[in-house]
């Protein structure tokens, strides 16, 4: 009954992403089916808006974030099946992790998934519609993280919500697509502006309007997951 | 002696379902409790409440004098729970199913491995959890039990998918915590098992308290 040193909460947050991630790994086939379901969504959207490479540019913006989205759904629904399988959370709960390093974990191990799908699928959008980014590699990373980090925020509380009930995977969607909409409208315009130039100097306020949105979405999971796990 | 659990008239319900109804008892620090009682009797419920898992919808459970729903952070790191799910990751292999526990606790890995080596698991330490049998998932959830060196160690069906000399086992594993000084809580159907570990017994019939 010795009194061990538990670990404070930043230790915490990186020992259960550490086995979010290599959960991740031992599962590849997961983060597989990811990829190539956010590239036939990519290619679907593609035939659906016809071969107008210029109508495809326009449009290649809110076409990326279209398919991120949709693939978050299933990364984000999967990411909670494996803490539901042999009541892994209530372990992690009664070790005990602190619940905020629980989002924290999983929420950062989300966008880490999410921003290497993005980054697998940006060279086919890339080809597909006959896209650079104008404003340099470095500012569409920029965007990639910062989208990722805003859908995986609130993903993360409502996955956690949805992993129990019975139509989780008809909940999340409809829970997270509507909360999503500006972050999503943010992140698509302001791809659009790295690959298309920027004339009106409007890349600033869509990369600001994602920054705060993060920051209140970050805090209120932050705040609030201890009482979804807990209550 | 001061009470390492106390339940005053504790009940829960699910949905329409009284769990545990009325249910008041106190158990000494370093005793042990048999919880016998028919299928659907409240016994798994009544270690869920212990564990913290779920706070009761009436009454109080006070576990070392605090009370369970207010105090659960401060009181689980003093709490090991061997229930019907083993908590594990199928995905990981049973070293780093006991390291992440171990760091979560702020202990030692080799800690973890030593436990593995003496619940017989070191051989199969770098396997996937998927790859084991029942009993040896029950043997690697014992490991995470012993880990934390709890003051109250709750179990549920511990004898369950463990062969004869696991069986044994268990049984010496658990007359060491008691001889530690660890509060045991044991629910089983197989009372010859349960008896000769425990000091105390409670007879639950449809969340109620039958016997003491």
């Amino acid at each position: 009954m010795s009194e061990a040193r538990a670990p404070g909460l930043l230790r915490t947050t990186w020992v259960l992403v550490r086995k979010d991630l290599l959960l991740e790994w031992r599962t590849r086939a997961r983060a597989n089916a990811l990829v190539f379901f956010a590239l036939s969504t990519l290619l679907l959207f593609s035939f659906a808006l016809g071969p107008d490479t210029t109508f495809l540019r326009r449009a290649a913006g809110g076409t990326l974030w279209l398919a991120l989205l949709l693939a978050s759904v299933l990364a984000l629904g999967e990411s909670f099946r494996v803490e539901q399988e042999n009541s892994a959370l209530d372990g992690l709960r009664l070790a005990p992790a602190d619940p905020r390093a629980l989002f924290l974990a999983k929420a950062l191990s989300n966008t880490v998934l999410l921003t290497l799908v993005g980054l697998v699928i940006l060279p086919v959008l890339s080809a597909l519609a006959s896209v650079t980014p104008v404003l340099g590699f470095g500012r569409l990373l920029v965007v990639l993280a910062l989208g990722c980090l805003a859908i995986s925020a609130p993903g993360t509380v409502y996955a956690a919500i949805a992993s129990h009930a019975r139509s989780r995977d008809v909940l999340l969607p409809l829970l997270l697509f509507p909360l999503l909409i500006p972050a999503v409208v943010a992140a698509a315009k302001a791809t659009s502006l790295v690959l298309e130039g920027d004339p009106m100097l409007q890349f600033s306020s869509w990369l600001g309007l994602l920054a705060g949105f993060n920051l209140v979405y970050w805090s209120l999971g932050f705040a609030l997951f201890p009482r979804v796990v807990e209550d | 002696m001061s009470n390492a659990l106390e339940f005053q008239d504790v009940s829960k319900r699910f949905g329409r379902t009284w769990a545990v109804a009325r249910l008041s008892f106190a158990l000494p620090v370093g005793q042990s409790l048999l919880l016998t009682g028919h299928n659907g009797s409240g016994k798994t419920t009544l270690l869920r409440l212990l564990a913290t898992v779920v706070r009761p919808t009436q009454g109080k459970v006070l576990l070392f004098g605090e009370d369970a729903a207010l105090e659960r952070e401060a009181l689980r790191p003093r709490i090991a729970f061997l229930g019907h799910s083993t908590f594990l990751y199928e995905d990981l292999t049973a070293r780093e199913n006991c390291a992440l526990l171990a760091r979560l606790l702020g202990r030692p890995v080799r800690e973890a491995d030593g436990l593995l080596e003496t619940l017989g698991l070191a051989s199969r330490a770098e396997q996937p959890v998927r790859t084991f049998s029942a009993g040896m998932k029950k043997r690697l959830a014992i490991v995470r039990l012993l880990l934390k060196r709890p003051a109250l160690a709750l179990l549920d069906e511990p004898f369950g998918e463990l062969d004869p000399e696991g069986i044994l086992e268990m049984e010496t594993h658990i007359r060491a915590l008691s001889h530690a000084g660890t509060t045991v809580v044991l629910a089983t159907h197989q009372v010859e098992h349960g008896q000769s570990l425990c000091t105390t017994r409670l007879h639950l019939s449809a969340g109620r308290a039958a016997s003491t």
